[in-house]
Parts: structure tokens; C-alpha cells; sequence
């Protein structure tokens, strides 16, 4: 009495259901929880911003898809992690980028932070910030800001918004300067509070508005998407450090990139721990190493080099925070 | 992520509400029953009738002298027409006797297994198997080694599993029969406690069995996640005690039934019937769901077309739960002792099959979900690579199948798949 339409049953193995999770949902939320901030960018940068963005997406993704063909592989671009790449670079790096350096760091990011150790899911660091360090490292004018003011929109415009007392460099760098200076600081760090929420044109893309930054991981967190102890561990620290230099704790985590790495960055799924309390341990050390080299170093802007040093500790920490067995008990074996 | 009575656990929906109302409701007796002389974990029976004998309802038509086995009896009285072989929900073949029923059959009436006086011997010959798909013999399990003391036993009634409904109704019409084969279990093996634990998606359930409980059974409410029901979990939940790593769960003095499988033990012992039927949720993309007492031997086909046959698109047709079932090749298949449901996933329901291996995101969801503590990325790649070794010191063994991982997983690795050939492997190669 065989059904003719059991022939067409799919046999496979238990589990039958599978949670609507994919890997593609995922990376578009990411992008949903930075369109705020790309949109914002664009609404303030106009054009600039647009270009940025339309270059490090198309390079992401053509590299990508040019590797697999090159290499014969599955194409891959569908899974939405080559978008995310070429978003968070754009958002990284300063608006004024010259976008044929924007090209070379998003061709950089995937091709030698991604398909060279074998694609999705085998890359050690987070290939976004392979590709800002490539340009930063290469071109360390440009994202200093020394070089076609590439901080700014443009000198009147920022001249305009009220704050021409800054020239040439972030808040960020002439806070340095001035403490390397004097030990103290030459403007309120209070006072900035409310331009880093809402509207700071210095930076990079990226980090106009802090708060809309703070609203995109919420809703990565609230989603499941990231874990909370990684921005948890890496902003709290980054508080607690800056705070026992004798600095504003609040302006070190709003300015810079900060939050943009800590959200969006260091929540990498690759190349971050996978436990619980490894996730917690590579926050802190994340927002440890960026406030030392923000205090000590020599860069005002150290958010690149804590997560990527980070993603290489992060092999390392998955080992010492190995999950424990049930029923296994310690000395056990 | 809500509370949690155990680590790790998933929350896939549950489907539940199309069969949760229905009353069990009788299958027909089918025209003919096709009975696996195998329904159980350990050595199969050998057929006790030929072709053209008669038996009667009750009557044992296959058994085997070893330690775990247990004995099947003929659900009808007829005649038999072949003793061959039928291939099984797990896709074995096995041996089968196949029974054409006279009209009418009086349903009411059997052949009582014989009573000598030795409770757990009238369990062994009343066939009794774990029934919430284990199928493991009571009998072994009401006779733990020596040196085992039991102080505890435990009823599962938690039913964890998506889209079945047949405990929580059993528990729901029938508490008595439940409750009076938790107190023979409790006096067979010479326990002090007894639990009814069963997930807290059922509290009409619970409150049917507090009413007859009486003061010496407790019925606790647990949290419903997946798998809240699986033995070691149970008990940690219950008692906060873990399963010592290779050891029996007896080691933590609990003993888990089923509450099926009390319930058939509390009609062996007061009544002598054997094992020949059980209830059956019938559910998912068929016309009329619900749960229906159906006899063993009666083919999915049969009930399937008893419960109006199949709607919209159907892609598997799962034997026992979607997180730990069978997907069925043919619905030729009977319905066995371990059979507690026959659901039909549609497209989009259903998995969809695997085809290429998906890279690991390292999203970290199956660390997290693991109710065992394990990390299943790394031993499904140690599996696919046959680093044995390698899998068996991260505890591949310790993994209880749930099949959690490939649930969470977003690029859909066959996580579980893997990490049974990496079990089985290294259980292989620590026998040798």
C-alpha cells in the first residue's frame, strides 16, 4: 500500500527541523544595525560618504567572487559576509579616503584577510581590520588626518559647525597631544559628550553619531546576534583604564573608534572566542590594549591593533576556557 | 534566555497545539499486522508460531533466552500468514510475524503472560520496553548491578520533543495507571522517593496526576527546553546530580522510566497483559491529528491514511520525534513498541537536506546549546578529518544525540551526523 509520493520523502538524519537561523539572516542584521550610521554619514557627508561606501562594498565583494572563480571554488558572495567586510571598512575608515586607497584596503581585506586562509569561517583575524591597517599602515597620513584632511568634510563646513578651535587632527589626537604636553587638556572633555552622540564630523565614517552606533549593537544583542560580554568586557574596560590615567572615561569610549570596534569589530563571529567567559576575557583585552595605546602608545587611535592583537590571542583563549563535561569531574581522567 | 533546570538546551517550537486536545481515540484494527519480532535494544526474538497457525490476542509469538531482550506477543487474534522480514522505522530488517485479524476482535480480552510471583519476571514476559523511544528492556533496568542502590525513581513525563502529545495525554486521561506503575517500579527495585517530572507546558497534566499521586509521589514542573528529557538531564534537574562520565545513571541512585512504561508495567503486574499497544501521536501535515491507541504492527501507512491522509507538500515523514526520530524511506514500516509519534513535516517545516559542507562561522550557538558541556564544531571537524583520537579526548562520547547543535547551527552543518561517526568510531576502538 506504498504512498507514490513517499518516493519523494527526503531521507536524512535526526535532527528533522532546524531554527531559522542562516548564516545570511545574520549578516544582514549586521548591516541593519549599521545602516543608521551609514545612512547618517551620508545625510551629513553627502556624496563623499556615498562613494566611500559603493567602492569598499563593490571591491569587497568582486574580489571575492573574482577568488572563487579564479580558484574554482562555490561562490560565496550570497552569504552576506563579504557586504559586512566592505561596510565596516568604509565605516572605519575617514570619509576623505581616497577611494582608490579604499579600493586597495578592500581588495587587501578580502583577498589577504580572508580567502587566503580558505574563506569564511578559516580567517584568523577580522578582515575588516586587515584591510584599515593595510591603509593606515600604508598611507598614515591620510587616516591621521594630515594629508588632505582626510578627517574632515571640509574646513568651512567644519568651521561653520563651531569648531574651528580644532584644526588638523581629531579631538582624539589633540587630547594626546595636549596631555603628552602639559598633563592636562586644552578643551572640556565633558563638552564633547553630545557632538560624539549625535554629530561628530571628525573621525572616521562611521563615527559621526555614537548613539546610533549604541542603538545598532542593542539590537545585535537583543537578537542574539552578539554576545553582550565582548562590547561589555571592552567598553567597561576601556572606562575603568582611561579612568585610572585621570582622564574623562565617558569621552575615551565615545570618541574614536571605540564603539564601532567594540559593536561591530570585535564581535566577529571568526575570529573572536567562542565560550562564554573566553568572549569576556578577549573584551577586556580589547578595551585594555586600546586604552594603553591611546595613554601609552603612540597612536591616539589604537582601535585596529587592540582587536586584531586580540583576534590573535583568541585560538589561545578558546583553549583555556574549554567548556567543562557534564559528568565529567576535575582529576577525573 | 530564560530559566533553564540543566545547561545548555534549545527551545524549537512546539508544535503541540494540534494534538494536545484530542483525546486518544482508537485506531481500526488494520487488515493486516505486520509484528517485528525485534522491537527492542539487544538480541532479537525468534518467531515461536509458523505460517497458518492461529494465535490469540496476548499470545507470545517471539522470544530469545538472553539478558536483554524482551519477548513479542500477537496484538490480535487471527491468523498467521508469513513469518518474514520487514524493514523497521530505523531501517533495519528484521524478522516479522504477519497477522491477518478474524472479525470481530474483542479488544477487551487477552491472554495474560503468567504470574509465578516474581515481579520483574512477569515485567520481562509481559515484553515491556522503554517506551519513550529507547526501547531498552525494563527488565534490565529494574535489575541494577549489585552495589547500585536505587533510592529514587524518576517518571519521564517531560515529552520534550516537538509535535508529540501521546504522554501528556496519557498522563492527562490515565494518571491512576501512571501513578500505580511509579509505585511498583519504587517497590521493585526497593526505592524511597518518587518523581513525576514533566515540563511545565502540561500543568492540566500535573494537576490529573497530583490528584491521585497521594502524599509519598512528588509531580514537579520543569522548564520546557529541549532536551529536558533526556535521562541525564532529567536527573540533574530533579536531583542537581550529574551522571558520573561513563557510568550508569543508577550511579546517581535515580532510576528513569518512561511513563508509558510504567503505565504498561502497572497492567502487566495487576492485570498480566502484555505488551500490544501504546498510544501514537499522529500529527503535522495530516488532515485529521491527534493521538490514536493503535496496535503494534499496524503499518504508518495505515494510520496515516486513518488520520486523512497527508496534506500540502510533505518532504519527511519523520517516525518519533523531529529532533530524534527517523526519517521514513516507505510508511510500509509497523509501529513498534518505541513508536510514540508519526509526524509529516512540510516543505519549509522540514530540515532541508544537506548537500554541501557549510563552513563553521564560529558563531559559537553550539557550545551553547550543548547539554552535555561538549563543543560540537570541534568534534564534528575532528570527525570529518577521522581524527578519532583527537574526538575521543574531547569526550565525542560523552554526546547524547540530541541533535541541539544542528539545530542552532546557521550554516547548517550536519554537526550531529559527524559527531556519530566520530562516537561510534571511538566507541569501536575503545572495545578493542
Amino acid at each position: 500500500m506504498s504512498d507514490p509520493r513517499v518516493q519523494q520523502h527526503i531521507v536524512g538524519p535526526s535532527p528533522h527541523i532546524t531554527s531559522k537561523a542562516t548564516c545570511s539572516g545574520i549578516m544582514l542584521w549586521v548591516v541593519a544595525a549599521l545602516a543608521p550610521a551609514a545612512i547618517w554619514a551620508i545625510v551629513n557627508m553627502g556624496l563623499v560618504a556615498v562613494q566611500l561606501l559603493v567602492v569598499t562594498i563593490g571591491v569587497a565583494i568582486g574580489t571575492e567572487a573574482a577568488w572563487n572563480a579564479i580558484a574554482r571554488r562555490p561562490q560565496t558572495i550570497l552569504d552576506g559576509s563579504a557586504l559586512v567586510t566592505g561596510l565596516l571598512l568604509a565605516l572605519a575608515l575617514p570619509p576623505r579616503t581616497p577611494w582608490w586607497m579604499a579600493a586597495v584596503g578592500a581588495f587587501i581585506a578580502i583577498a589577504l584577510g580572508k580567502m587566503v586562509f580558505g574563506g569564511l569561517g578559516h580567517n584568523l583575524f577580522n578582515p575588516a581590520l586587515v584591510g584599515r591597517a593595510f591603509v593606515a599602515l600604508s598611507w598614515a597620513g591620510v587616516l591621521a588626518g594630515v594629508e588632505n584632511r582626510g578627517w574632515f568634510r571640509t574646513l568651512a563646513d567644519v568651521s561653520a559647525e563651531g569648531y574651528d578651535t580644532i584644526s588638523g587632527a581629531t579631538r582624539l589626537a589633540v587630547a594626546a597631544a595636549d596631555r603628552a604636553a602639559s598633563g592636562g587638556y586644552g578643551f572640556d572633555l565633558a563638552a564633547q559628550y553630545e557632538p560624539l552622540l549625535l554629530k561628530n564630523l571628525e573621525g572616521s565614517l562611521g563615527e559621526i553619531s555614537a548613539a546610533l552606533l549604541i542603538l545598532g549593537g542593542a539590537v545585535l544583542i537583543i537578537k542574539g546576534i552578539i554576545d553582550w560580554r565582548i562590547p561589555a568586557g571592552y567598553i567597561g574596560t576601556m572606562g575603568i583604564v582611561s579612568w585610572a590615567f585621570g582622564s574623562d572615561p565617558v569621552f575615551h569610549v565615545l570618541a574614536g573608534g571605540v564603539l564601532l570596534g567594540a559593536f561591530f569589530m570585535a564581535t566577529d563571529y571568526v575570529s573572536s572566542p567562542m565560550s562564554k567567559k573566553g568572549r569576556l576575557i578577549y573584551g577586556i583585552g580589547c578595551g585594555l590594549f586600546n586604552a594603553l595605546g591611546r595613554f601609552v602608545g603612540p597612536m591616539p587611535e589604537s582601535t585596529t591593533f587592540a582587536i586584531l592583537f586580540m583576534n590573535g590571542l583568541a585560538p589561545l583563549i578558546d583553549r583555556m576556557t574549554r567548556p567543562r563535561v557534564f559528568g565529567v569531574v576535575k582529576n577525573d581522567e | 534566555m530564560g530559566r533553564s533546570a540543566f545547561m545548555g538546551g534549545v527551545h524549537p517550537p512546539g508544535h503541540k497545539e494540534r494534538t494536545a486536545a484530542s483525546a486518544v481515540e482508537r485506531a481500526p484494527v488494520p487488515e493486516r499486522l505486520v509484528v517485528p519480532l525485534s522491537q527492542h535494544l539487544g538480541a532479537p526474538c525468534a518467531p515461536l508460531v509458523g505460517k497458518g497457525d492461529r494465535v490469540e490476542r496476548g499470545q507470545m509469538i517471539g522470544d530469545v533466552d538472553a539478558m536483554v531482550s524482551a519477548p513479542v506477543h500477537s496484538p490480535v487474534s487471527g491468523v498467521v500468514t508469513e513469518v518474514g522480514v520487514t524493514l523497521t522505522a530505523g531501517g533495519q530488517r528484521v524478522a516479522a510475524v504477519t497477522i491477518e485479524p478474524d472479525a470481530p476482535q474483542d479488544l477487551g480480552s487477552f491472554v495474560p503472560v503468567e504470574d509465578n510471583g516474581d515481579a520483574r519476571a512477569r515485567v520481562r514476559a509481559a515484553g515491556i520496553v522503554g517506551m519513550g523511544g529507547a526501547t531498552f528492556p525494563s527488565v534490565v533496568k529494574l535489575s541494577p548491578p549489585k552495589g547500585m542502590a536505587i533510592d529514587t525513581v524518576i517518571l519521564n513525563g517531560c515529552e520534550c520533543e516537538p509535535f508529540l502529545t501521546c504522554d501528556h495525554r496519557l498522563m492527562l486521561e490515565e494518571p491512576e495507571r501512571v501513578v500505580a506503575g511509579a509505585r511498583h517500579i519504587r517497590d521493585i527495585v526497593g526505592a524511597s522517593r518518587v518523581i513525576i517530572g514533566l515540563e511545565d507546558n502540561k500543568p492540566d497534566a500535573a494537576a490529573a496526576l497530583r490528584k491521585v499521586a497521594g502524599s509519598d509521589i512528588e509531580v514537579t514542573e520543569l522548564p520546557t527546553m529541549y532536551p529536558q528529557g533526556a535521562e541525564k538531564q532529567l536527573i540533574y534537574a530533579l536531583l542537581k546530580k550529574e551522571v558520573p562520565h561513563g557510568k550508569l545513571p543508577a550511579a546517581t541512585g535515580a532510576l528513569v522510566h518512561n511513563v508509558a512504561t510504567a503505565a504498561a508495567i502497572a497492567d502487566a503486574l495487576e492485570h498480566g497483559r502484555p505488551l500490544m499497544e501504546r498510544i501514537v501521536t499522529v500529527t503535522g501535515a495530516v488532515a485529521r491529528p491527534g493521538n490514536y491507541r493503535v496496535l503494534l504492527g499496524t503499518l504508518v501507512s495505515d494510520l496515516i491514511e486513518h488520520a486523512g491522509g497527508f496534506v500540502g507538500d510533505v518532504e519527511r515523514v519523520i517516525a518519533g520525534g523531529p529532533m530524534t526520530g527517523q526519517a521514513l524511506g516507505t510508511l510500509d514500516v509497523p509501529i513498534a513498541k518505541g513508536s510514540s509519534g508519526v509526524v509529516a513535516l512540510e516543505k519549509g517545516v522540514a530540515a532541508r537536506a544537506i548537500s554541501d559542507d557549510q563552513p563553521c562561522i564560529r558563531c559559537g550557538r553550539c557550545p551553547e546549546v550543548c547539554p552535555m558541556g561538549l563543543e560540537p564544531y570541534i568534534l564534528a571537524t575532528y570527525s570529518g578529518r577521522r581524527m578519532w583520537d583527537a574526538a575521543t579526548a574531547r569526550n565525542v562520547i560523552d554526546c547524547i544525540e540530541c541533535g541541539a547543535c544542528s539545530y542552532v547551527c546557521p550554516t547548517k552543518r550536519p554537526l550531529l551526523q559527524l559527531i556519530r561517526v566520530g562516537k561510534s568510531a571511538a566507541m569501536s576502538k575503545g572495545a578493542k
